[in-house]
C-alpha cells in the first residue's frame, strides 16, 4: 500500500482549472457516501459474531447453509414488511375486531379464535374501506382504501419482485461459479486453492489438513491406477444393483404420495361425518395429516442414505446429488398431491360439508404444515444428532463425530420456504411465523452443530453447492408455488361468503373491473387501459417477448461455445511458443558452441 | 503519517478506507485489536513495529500454517524480520477481506507460496507448499513416490510454457478456474 505523505504530493487542488476542481471535489463526495453506505450495511450484519464462530470451527461448507438461511430470511422479513404495511395495518385500523376466547390449542392448529383475525384471507373486507370519510370522528385517520385492489396488488408485486431477486441473485452465483471445462484435470487447482483460511481453531486445522492429505492420496492413486476395463458380469451387476435402488426409491416415493393422498381424503371424509365430535378433538384431529407428512419427510431420505450406501457410487458428489434429486422428488410429490386436494376436492366440494371459507382453511392448513415442520425438525435434531453422537461414542465406541449433512438440510430449508410462499395468499401473515421459525432454527442449529457434529470429511464445493440451492429456490419452490398461486387468481372461485374477493367470479376480475372503472372514470388515463387491453390481455404479446428472450439466450449460448474454442486455440499457440523458445535457445548455444574455439584460437593467435 | 494518540483521526480514517478494501468499522477493530498486541509503553504511538511472534499469538493465526510467510509478506521493514507496523497490518486484513478483487487474492496468495521469494513457484516451493498443506503428523505426510508425482502432475497442469516453474500468470491460469478460491481466501477478525 502505497501512502503518500501529503506533504510532497505531486499535485495540489489549487493547481487544477476551476471545473475539474469541481469534478474531483463531486466523486470525493459521492464516493464517501458509497463508503458510509458500506459501512451501513456492515453494521447491518446479522449474526456476525456467531457465523464467525462456525466457520472457524467447520469451514465454508457448513457456512454456506447458515448463509442460505439468512437470505431466506431476508426474503421473508421483505414479504413481511409489504403485507403489514399495505394490508394488515389498513384492515385493522378500519373496522372492528371480535375478541373469541384464547385457548392453547390454536397455537398448533391456528384454527380457533385466530380463524377471524388478520391472519387470514377471510377477515378482510371486501370494499373500499371508509369511502366516506365524514362518517366518525375516531375513523378519521383513515383514508378511502380499496382492500380488494389492495390485496390482489400487494401480493403480485411482492411475488413480482421476489421473482427479479432471486433471478438477480441465480444468475449472479451461476456466474461466479460457472468454470469452462479444463480438459487436464484440477490436481493444481486442488493444491493451491482448497486451503480454507477462515478455519481458525486448532483442532480443526488438524482435521482439515488430514482431509486435504486423504482427498490428495485418492486423487494420485486415481491417477495412477489404469482404467480398469471391468468385466461383463461386474458391469451387469452394478446395472442391477442401481436398477434395484432406483425402483426401491422411486416406488417408495409412490407409495408415500399415494398413502397422503388417501389419508387427507380418509381425513376429509372423517371430518364431515363426525358431528358429534367436540370441537377440540376435531381440531386436534387436523393436526393428523401434518404429523403424517412431515414423518414421512423425516424417515424417507433415511431409506435413501441406506440405498445410496448400498449403491456405492464411485464419485462421492455424484451421490450428494442423486441424494438431492430423490429428496426432492419426494417434496415435490407430496407438495402436488397437497395442493391437488386443497384447490381441487376442498373446493369444488367433494365433501358434503365443505369448508365455508375454504381460503381460511387452505391457510390454516399450511399453518400447521408450517409448524409441524418445525417441530419434526427440532425432534430430528435432538435424535439425529444428539442422541446419535452419543450412541455411537458411547456405545459404538466411535473416535469422530456424526456429519452435518448439509444437502438435507437445505432442502429442508427450501420446502420450509415453498410451504411460506404458498400461503401468502390466504395467510398474509404466515411469513411471520416463517421468520420466527428461521430465527429459532438458526440458534437450535448452532448450539447442536457445536455440540454434536464434525465438520465433513468430503470435499464440499461449496459455490457450484449454493448455485445448486438457489436453482432449486427458484425453480421448482418458487416457480411452484407462484404456478399454483396464479391458478388459484386466474381460474378458481373465490367463496361467497369471506374474503377481499366474495362477489366475484376469479380474483382476477378485481383488476380487470378496476381498469374498466378507470376507463369511465378518467378519460385521460385512456393510454393506460389501452396498455392493458393490447399488452396484458392479449397472448401475441407475451408469446413475442418469450421468443425474443429464447432468442438472446441462444446467441449467448454460442457465444460461449466460441470462447471456449478460443481458449483452447490459445492454450495450443502458447504451448507451441514455447516449444518455439526452446529450439531458438537451442540454435544460439549450437551457435555459440560453434563461434567459441574460432575466437579462442584468434586470442591464441593474438 | 504516524499519529501520537492513540484514536484514530477521522482524516486517518477516511484516509485508510480509500487506500484498502476495508469498512471503517472492520479498520477501527483493526486499530484496537492492534493496539492489544502493542507492550504498554508504547500504546500511545502508532508507528511501533509489532514483532512476528507477538503476532502470531493473534487467534486468526494461531493454528494457521502459512502464518510465517504471511508475516513475511506483509512486512515492510528492512530488516525482513517478519514484523508488522499497523498500516502493514491494515494491508495483511484488507487483502484477506471480504471485497478485495481476486487479482489481488490471488497475486499475494502467490507471494505466500513462494517459499524462497524468486518471484516464481519452482519444485521446492512446491513441495514445502504441499507439506504445510498435509501437516506434520507422520500418517498425512506423503511419501516421496507421491509427492514426485504430484508435483509433476502440478507441473504438467499449470506449467504452460513449460519452463518447470510455475510463474504468477499460470497461477492465476489456474485459481481462475475455481470459483471457491475467494472464499476460503478469507481472514476475518
Amino acid at each position: 500500500m502505497a501512502f503518500k505523505n501529503k506533504n510532497d504530493s505531486g499535485y495540489s487542488l489549487k493547481q487544477l482549472p476551476c471545473c475539474s476542481q469541481l469534478k474531483y471535489k463531486l466523486i470525493i463526495v459521492f464516493r464517501q457516501i458509497w463508503y458510509t453506505f458500506l459501512s451501513f450495511l456492515h453494521s447491518l450484519q446479522l449474526w456476525h459474531v456467531a457465523l464467525k464462530k462456525l466457520s472457524g470451527r467447520f469451514g465454508t461448507g457448513v457456512l454456506s447453509y447458515f448463509l442460505f438461511l439468512k437470505m431466506l430470511l431476508f426474503f421473508n422479513v421483505f414479504l413481511l414488511f409489504i403485507n403489514i404495511v399495505f394490508l394488515v395495518i389498513p384492515q385493522s385500523l378500519c373496522s372492528q375486531g371480535s375478541v373469541h376466547q384464547f385457548q392453547g390449542l390454536e397455537l398448533l392448529t391456528g384454527a380457533g379464535s385466530f380463524t377471524n383475525t388478520v391472519m387470514y384471507y377471510g377477515y378482510y373486507s371486501n370494499s373500499t374501506l371508509n369511502e366516506n370519510t365524514k362518517s366518525s370522528e375516531n375513523r378519521s385517520l383513515c383514508i378511502p382504501y380499496n382492500m380488494p385492489l389492495a390485496y390482489f396488488f400487494t401480493i403480485g408485486i411482492s411475488y413480482f419482485i421476489t421473482c427479479i431477486i432471486l433471478m438477480y441473485s441465480m444468475s449472479r452465483s451461476f456466474g461466479e461459479s460457472y468454470r469452462v471445462d479444463n480438459p487436464h484435470g484440477d490436481l493444481a487447482m486442488k493444491v493451491f486453492c482448497s486451503w480454507d483460511f477462515k478455519v481458525i481453531k486448532k483442532a480443526s486445522v488438524k482435521l482439515q489438513m488430514e482431509n486435504t492429505s486423504t482427498q490428495l492420496k485418492e486423487l494420485l492413486s486415481e491417477l495412477s491406477r489404469p482404467s480398469c476395463s471391468k468385466s461383463l458380469c461386474h458391469r451387469l451387476m452394478k446395472m442391477a444393483v442401481h436398477t434395484l435402488a432406483w425402483t426401491i426409491s422411486l416406488g417408495s416415493t409412490f407409495g408415500c404420495a399415494l398413502a397422503v393422498h388417501y389419508f387427507s381424503a380418509y381425513m376429509s371424509k372423517n371430518l364431515s361425518k363426525n358431528v358429534q365430535q367436540t370441537t377440540q378433538i376435531k381440531e386436534a384431529s387436523l393436526l393428523a395429516l401434518p404429523v403424517v407428512v412431515s414423518a414421512f419427510n423425516l424417515l424417507m431420505p433415511c431409506l435413501y442414505n441406506a440405498v445410496a450406501w448400498m449403491e456405492q457410487y464411485e464419485l462421492p458428489s455424484m451421490a450428494t446429488y442423486i441424494a438431492i434429486f430423490r429428496n426432492l422428488l419426494l417434496k415435490l410429490f407430496i407438495l402436488g398431491i397437497l395442493c391437488y386436494h386443497w384447490l381441487g376436492t376442498t373446493v369444488s366440494g367433494h365433501n358434503i360439508l365443505k369448508p365455508l371459507c375454504w381460503e381460511t382453511f387452505v391457510g390454516q392448513e399450511l399453518y400447521r404444515f408450517l409448524l409441524m415442520d418445525f417441530i419434526f425438525t427440532i425432534l430430528d435434531t435432538i435424535f439425529g444428532e444428539f442422541v446419535w453422537r452419543i450412541f455411537s461414542q458411547r456405545v459404538l465406541g466411535r473416535q469422530r463425530k456424526p456429519v452435518f449433512d448439509i444437502a438435507r438440510n437445505v432442502l429442508e430449508l427450501i420446502y420450509g420456504q415453498t410451504l411460506a410462499w404458498l400461503g401468502v395468499l390466504f395467510s398474509p401473515l404466515i411469513p411471520a411465523m416463517q421468520i420466527i421459525k428461521l430465527v429459532l432454527l438458526f440458534y437450535i442449529k448452532k448450539t447442536s452443530l457445536m455440540m454434536n457434529c464434525q465438520s465433513p470429511s468430503k470435499p464440499w464445493r461449496a459455490s457450484q453447492m449454493m448455485t445448486i440451492f438457489i436453482t432449486l429456490l427458484c425453480f421448482p419452490s418458487f416457480l411452484g408455488s407462484a404456478v399454483v398461486v396464479t391458478y388459484t387468481i386466474w381460474s378458481i372461485r373465490p367463496s361467497n361468503v369471506c374474503g377481499p374477493f366474495r362477489s366475484l367470479n376469479t380474483i382476477f376480475e378485481s383488476g380487470k373491473i378496476w381498469v374498466r372503472k378507470l376507463e369511465t372514470e378518467n378519460a385521460n388515463l385512456a393510454w393506460f387501459t389501452w396498455i392493458h387491453k393490447y399488452m396484458v390481455e392479449n397472448p401475441f404479446f407475451l408469446f413475442f417477448i418469450a421468443g425474443i428472450l429464447l432468442i438472446i439466450i441462444y446467441f449467448y449460448a454460442q457465444f460461449l461455445d466460441g470462447q471456449r474454442r478460443i481458449i483452447s486455440l490459445l492454450h495450443e499457440q502458447i504451448d507451441n511458443e514455447g516449444k518455439d523458445k526452446k529450439f531458438l535457445i537451442g540454435q544460439l548455444q549450437d551457435i555459440y558452441a560453434r563461434k567459441r574455439p574460432v575466437f579462442g584460437k584468434n586470442g591464441k593467435d593474438n | 503519517m504516524g499519529s501520537s494518540a492513540s484514536q484514530l483521526s477521522k482524516e486517518l480514517l477516511s484516509e485508510y478506507q480509500e487506500l484498502t478494501f476495508l469498512t471503517k468499522q472492520e479498520i477501527l477493530l483493526a486499530h484496537c485489536r492492534f493496539k492489544e498486541l502493542l507492550p504498554k509503553e508504547s500504546r500511545n504511538t502508532m508507528d511501533y513495529r509489532v514483532p512476528m511472534e507477538k503476532i502470531l499469538t493473534m487467534p486468526e493465526l494461531k493454528s494457521n500454517p502459512f502464518r510465517q510467510r504471511i508475516c513475511y509478506v506483509f512486512s515492510t521493514s528492512e530488516a525482513k524480520d517478519g514484523s508488522l507496523s499497523f498500516e502493514d497490518f491494515l494491508d495483511f486484513l484488507s487483502v484477506f477481506s471480504d471485497s478485495a478483487t481476486p487479482e489481488i487474492k490471488s497475486h499475494y496468495a502467490f507471494r505466500i507460496f513462494d517459499f524462497d521469494d524468486d518471484g516464481t513457484l519452482d519444485r521446492n516451493d512446491l513441495v514445502k507448499l504441499v507439506n504445510c498443506l498435509t501437516g506434520d503428523a507422520p500418517e498425512t505426510r506423503l511419501s516421496q513416490e507421491e509427492m514426485n508425482q504430484l508435483i509433476g502432475n502440478i507441473l504438467e497442469e499449470s506449467d504452460i510454457d513449460k519452463d518447470g516453474t510455475v510463474n504468477l500468470s499460470e497461477f492465476q491460469h489456474v485459481i481462475s478456474r475455481s470459483p471457491d478460491f475467494v472464499s476460503s481466501f478469507k481472514i476475518v477478525l
